[in-house]
């Protein structure tokens, strides 16, 4: 399903290089805009950016590699992202992440993105989400969540099982 | 009794209060903006001639306001030391990349105050002569770019934007950049190296700090969000009334961020230095003390980089009667005032105002690991000492927790922190990351050692 940079996309790109005194300045702005189009970071449309801005390919792979939002590989449909950091360790997100994986069957001891094998769900345990007097945070695609427990994790299992079952049915 | 006093968080969480532009103007929103626009040159203190712009400054800097960023620089010092002579543009840059553990306030206002950000941002750039101007908020706050942008727009069709605003002949043109995901963005010339579309590796510093060669080498003023609200204060109330709250070298009021093992985690907004870590911690009007049964084990004063205190801990503090010249007292580490100068004065830092309260129920030793493994994840990786050694401390740590601890784990831990610390890193992240080893470590020594299957004192044997 791989969709190669059209004249819409590339016209979407000049228009947010031209906020920009600097083309190059523009980088972090139109990886966010492609990944959000396409679901993640393709070598074809990095290097079509790339030329666009008068970069080389690498100036923008190097972004892609250091910076933990961008993705070269697609995430689910459902991208969650539960916060470990202190305030939420405290009020027991290591649980609740480790709970979270086995039920998916993704690997618990694992921080980064993993997604489960039908593409449906990739779950990351990131670092504070500046809601700690929320804990425990989540990001649930765009969606916050607060105050984050099993209950509501049951019911996401619950929301991803109905869906299962929609499409098949 | 201590209370909170809102002063930028004023119409924050109001019932009926909506982050769009009609409301904000209903609330006397932009009312400095168009007043500031309309100032005109006078006479300074001096007998010296000021520009309008010249007299905006001379506000902040009678402000005395300090930095909500994290280093409690002095506003209006940054601002005088922007080079005016240079020819070049100034840019300002508004950091909302908010990423230290425990900060939450500027999250309240780009969310819920968009406006009132963007005044103070539009009322910074007039003083400084800016004309362009970007707002670099941390990628996951999704939202919060879109309500900027909408903020943006609304701004823009008011006529607070664009060119030739409110028909003074000032342009100004604000633009959102979103981080993606890194916590050193927002160290300032990290983020500017963001800014620039390279990777974010914060830049040696001296000699040139921002305000000399900044974005595109040009002059270039880095805020926070919570600063540049406040400027939007100082304007509206004037300096001097402004530097009448808080208390001296720390005026005005802050937003404290208050998490961890409290019964009102929140955040709240308080005069600076009348409050004390106490006050904050225990009082029904703040963090409400503790849960049912718990005892205070520790507080973490400003965000994950700063030393802890121990519950109990004594520190030494200059005494603040001239009679006593200075000589030392020692007080308790709760019964300082949070502020600025008394925080760092007791070995700590107040750093965002994230306080991070711990009870007894809390491991210090799984405490420090999930720090250390932010650090560790989160060094951009340039200067050697900060990419192995936090790395090394998180792995040791690791290796604690799982019961493999080795005697002599908490001095080697502290010995690695200590060749982090002290200048030997590009950054400040380096002595960031060695604060709360060097901190836990010495402070909690036996529990560190239990762990280690050491007891205290006990010579640190070989392999
Ligand atoms: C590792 C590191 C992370 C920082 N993160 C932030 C941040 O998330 N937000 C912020 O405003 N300042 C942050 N700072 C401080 C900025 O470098 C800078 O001092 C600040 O934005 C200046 O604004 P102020 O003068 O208004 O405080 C950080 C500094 C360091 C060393
Ligand atoms: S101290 Fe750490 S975060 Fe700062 S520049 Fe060096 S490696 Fe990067
Ligand atoms: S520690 Fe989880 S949101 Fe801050």
């Amino acid at each position: 399903m791989r969709e190669e940079p059209t004249d819409e996309v590339n016209a979407a790109i000049a228009e947010i290089a031209r906020r920009y005194p600097q083309p190059r300045s523009a980088a972090l702005m139109v990886l966010h805009f492609l990944q959000e189009r396409f679901g993640c970071l393709t070598p074809p449309l990095i290097e079509q950016a790339a030329e666009q801005l008068g970069l080389q390919p690498v100036n923008l792979y190097e972004l892609v590699t250091f910076y933990p939002m961008f993705r070269m590989r697609p995430a689910g449909r459902w991208h969650l992202r539960l916060c470990r950091t202190l305030s939420c360790a405290l009020a027991g997100s290591a649980e609740l992440h480790r709970y979270l994986c086995e039920k998916l069957g993704l690997d618990p001891s694992e921080r980064g993105p993993q997604t489960t094998p039908d593409g449906r769900v990739t779950v990351e345990f990131v670092d504070c989400l500046a809601r700690c007097h929320q804990a425990p945070a989540a990001l649930c695609n765009e969606e916050e969540w607060d105050r984050v427990d099993k209950g509501k994790l049951d019911e996401f299992l619950r929301r991803l099982e109905s869906e299962r079952g929609d499409e098949l049915g | 009794m201590a209370a909170e006093r809102r002063l930028i968080l004023r119409h924050i969480d109001q019932p009926g209060y909506t982050p769009d532009i009609d409301c904000y103007r209903r609330h006397g929103g932009y009312k400095t903006l168009e007043k500031a626009l309309r100032l005109e040159a006078a006479e300074g203190p001096d007998g010296r001639r000021l520009t309008p712009q010249e007299r905006l400054r001379q506000e902040v800097a009678v402000s005395q306001l300090r930095g909500r960023g994290g280093a409690g620089f002095p506003t209006g010092l940054k601002w005088s030391l922007v080079d005016r002579t240079s020819g070049k543009p100034i840019h300002l840059i508004c950091n909302a990349d908010e990423s230290e553990p425990g900060a939450f306030k500027d999250r309240q206002i780009l969310y819920k105050d968009p406006h009132q950000l963007l005044e103070g941002m539009i009322l910074a750039c007039y003083a400084n002569e800016a004309h362009q101007a970007w707002i670099y908020i941390r990628g996951e706050f999704i939202q919060g770019a879109r309500i900027l942008e909408k903020a943006l727009e609304e701004a823009r069709r008011a006529g607070f934007l664009g060119n030739n605003i409110l028909g003074s002949g000032y342009d100004l043109e604000i633009h959102i950049h979103r981080g993606a995901g890194a916590y050193i963005c927002g160290e300032e010339t990290a983020l500017i190296e963001s800014l620039e579309g390279r990777r974010p590796y914060p830049r040696v510093k001296p000699p040139f700090y921002p305000t000399v060669f900044g974005l595109y080498q040009c002059p270039t003023i880095v805020n926070n969000v919570e600063t540049l609200c406040a400027v939007k204060h100082v304007i509206e109330m004037g300096g001097a009334e402004y530097a009448k709250l808080g208390s001296p070298n720390n005026t005005g009021t802050r937003i404290v961020c208050l998490s961890g093992c409290v019964r009102r985690p929140g955040y709240y907004e308080i005069e600076t230095g009348k409050v004390t870590l106490r006050e904050l911690i225990f009082e029904e009007s703040f963090g409400g003390g503790l849960r049912e049964g718990r005892r205070l084990k520790a507080v973490i004063p400003g965000g994950v980089s700063s030393r802890v205190f121990r519950a109990g801990e004594k520190v030494k503090l200059p005494s603040s009667d001239p009679s006593e010249q200075g000589a030392a007292r020692a007080v308790d580490a709760l019964d300082i005032p949070y502020d600025f100068t008394t925080v760092a004065a007791a070995g700590s830092m107040s750093g965002a105002g994230a306080i991070i309260v711990l009870d007894d129920t809390v491991s210090m030793v799984e405490a420090l690991a999930n720090i250390a493994e932010f650090f560790a994840h989160e060094s951009c990786g340039q200067c050697v000492p900060c990419r192995e050694g936090s790395f090394w401390i998180s792995e040791i740590l690791r290796r604690i927790l799982r019961g493999e601890g080795r005697p002599q784990d908490p001095d080697e831990l502290l010995r690695i922190a200590r060749n982090i610390a002290g200048g030997k890193t590009v950054c400040a992240f380096g002595d960031a990351c060695a604060r709360p080893v060097e901190s836990f470590v010495t402070k909690f020594e036996e529990e560190f050692r239990a762990a280690c299957g050491a007891r205290i004192g006990a010579p640190a044997g070989g392999e």
